[in-house]
């Protein structure tokens, strides 16, 4: 799956820290991130996992390091040198940030299909046929049906509401994808359709995920390389099958130990 | 504009706020001017009247207001609402500047509602009081946030308010205070101006001022600037159309009100803007009902 291997990576940390006064957010956080590849960033609360995907996607300053982003037109660029109007327009075209509580990545007052279409009108989409057509094909693709396109999101689901939050963030095709905890406030049937879907959905646009989760087998299940974090550190990175089926660091074994097995 | 002796009530300065703060809001008018649907903030006083009685537009109309003005004063097109016979009245006392019903006549025009339908000149100011001056207030409650998309000229929200329109109701049923994109840059409320009148503003000839008093926001559209109200391509911008001239002037192309006449359901549509109606009669426009109403 880690296709263009050759090709410069995407998306690159390098020592990347940050500090709450004398609290340890998270520290010395490197790694690279290529196109269409899908990493997870696991740990216990508490281990900065939040802190890191806060800072990739920028509503975080850093106290340390940089990360480096390869935009659109090939230019590589440290995502804090960026100007608030440049990440704004990065926010709502070339990236999406799905959250664990769907609350706070949707407009409740606002329809599905005006959720779906605001990052349209955003990059100065203005004809409202086109809008709503596009917005009730994404309704379709995330398996919602398209006789509910005007209701608001008050009225889904939990399980709607993150594939509402999905169509809004994928509309725009972005190539890179921010998942905090997508599954964790649904229950374990509904939890499984989403990740299907999902892992149908990476794959089909190829799109490029950091996905924070302490459910293992979610990262089991979405991604191809893992990264464990704990007390603000990285301390075990690999493949995905690798790292949870031979963890190395004590840590690491711990974790993968405690998951119950059904 | 410097204060002279007028024949005013004793006791009070040269239209009631005193020469500090009219530089004050002359300033925040000036930066409204230099920047076109900008808000700026400025330090609004207290006023003796109520918040939502037009607190801001009089702050505005006196910091600009002079003793060769004329002033008239609406409210919902009318001359002789309480609204506008107080705020004239209070300008008469504390200005002792002249006062007029007549659109033509005026320099100076405070409106709550409406622009009148005769052309405005460069000669004349319009003043308009204004509740809620930031448009995006209901899309987005945080005036940290609000602040910076109008920074960003980030006004796709705006938009998502105009679909839910057309998603609920089949077209943009948004008909009062109607955002419009100023000189290319600001999205602006024009004020609880019907959708109607939005079209007026547009590279008027006269200075437009708006003034929100509980808000403490002062804007402007300066003469000759463009004025574009929002819409979609595929729905376009309308004013709202009425099947029937105005029942005492016959006046078409003009915003009517509805008077209810009887408990049987009887009803009148005449000319909000009554100076306009009055005009035209007095010119020998009859409508229909003219004769039993007038």
């Amino acid at each position: 799956m880690t296709a263009n291997l050759n090709d410069k990576p995407l998306l690159s940390a390098r020592n990347l820290g940050k500090h709450y006064g004398q609290r340890l957010g998270c520290r010395d956080v490197s790694f690279d991130l290529y196109e269409g590849e899908v990493l997870a960033v696991v740990g216990e609360s508490g281990s900065g996992k939040s802190t890191l995907l806060s800072l990739l996607a920028t509503e975080l300053a850093p106290t340390a390091g940089r990360v480096d982003y390869r935009m659109r037109d090939g230019e590589t660029r440290n995502l804090f040198d960026l100007s608030e109007a440049e990440r704004r327009f990065l926010l709502r075209t070339d990236w999406g940030f799905v959250r664990q509580d769907a609350r706070d990545g949707l407009r409740m007052g606002v329809s599905a299909g005006g959720n779906v279409g605001e990052r349209l009108m955003a990059v100065g989409g203005r004809h409202y046929g086109r809008i709503r057509d596009t917005a009730s094909d994404w309704l379709n693709r995330v398996e919602i049906g398209p006789e509910r396109i005007d209701d608001l999101p008050k009225s889904f689901s939990g399980g709607m509401r993150q594939r509402l939050q999905i169509a809004r963030n994928l509309v725009t095709h972005p190539r890179l994808v921010f998942m905090d905890e997508p599954t964790s406030s649904l229950d374990v049937s509904v939890q499984a359709r989403l990740l299907d879907l999902i892992r149908g959905l990476v794959t089909e646009l190829g799109l490029a995920v950091i996905i924070v989760t302490h459910d293992l087998a979610v990262a089991r299940l979405l991604s191809h390389r893992i990264m464990v974090m704990r007390q603000g550190r990285v301390i075990e990175t690999g493949l995905t099958d690798q790292v949870l089926d031979d963890p190395r660091e004590a840590y690491t074994q711990l974790l993968v130990s405690s998951v119950l097995a059904a | 504009m410097s204060a002279v002796a007028a024949p005013q009530a004793s006791g009070y300065n040269f239209a009631y706020l005193d020469e500090q703060t009219k530089r004050m809001i002359r300033r925040a008018i000036l930066k409204g001017i230099a920047i076109p649907g900008y808000q700026v903030p400025f330090a609004s006083r207290e006023m003796p009247m109520p918040y939502g009685w037009g607190t801001g537009g009089v702050q505005v109309t006196a910091a600009i207001i002079g003793p060769d003005d004329v002033l008239k004063v609406i409210d919902q097109g009318s001359d002789d609402t309480t609204n506008a016979v107080s705020i004239r009245k209070f300008f008469a006392k504390t200005a002792g500047v002249a006062t007029t019903t007549e659109t033509k006549a005026a320099t100076i025009i405070q409106t709550r509602h409406r622009i009148p339908e005769r052309t405005l000149t460069e000669k004349q100011t319009i003043v308009y009081q204004v509740p809620i001056p930031e448009p995006l207030r209901f899309l987005e409650p945080r005036e940290t946030e609000t602040r910076k998309l109008h920074a960003l000229a980030d006004y796709g929200l705006m938009h998502v308010k105009l679909y839910e329109d057309i998603a609920r109701h089949g077209h943009i049923a948004t008909t009062y205070d109607y955002p419009v994109e100023v000189a290319d840059r600001y999205v602006m409320n024009p004020s609880p101006t019907p959708k109607f009148d939005n079209p007026k503003m547009h590279m008027s000839e006269a200075l437009q001022l708006f003034g929100a008093g509980r808000e403490k926001r002062i804007y402007a559209v300066p003469p000759f600037t463009k004025v574009r109200s929002l819409d979609f391509e595929d729905h376009p911008f309308e004013v709202q159309k009425f099947d029937k001239p105005c029942a005492l002037c016959a006046a078409t192309n003009v915003y009517l009100d509805e008077v209810v006449l009887d408990d049987r359901g009887g009803r009148m549509f005449v000319c909000s803007d009554s100076d306009h109606c009055e005009e035209r009669r007095a010119e020998g426009h009859r409508g229909e009902l003219s004769g039993e109403a007038a």
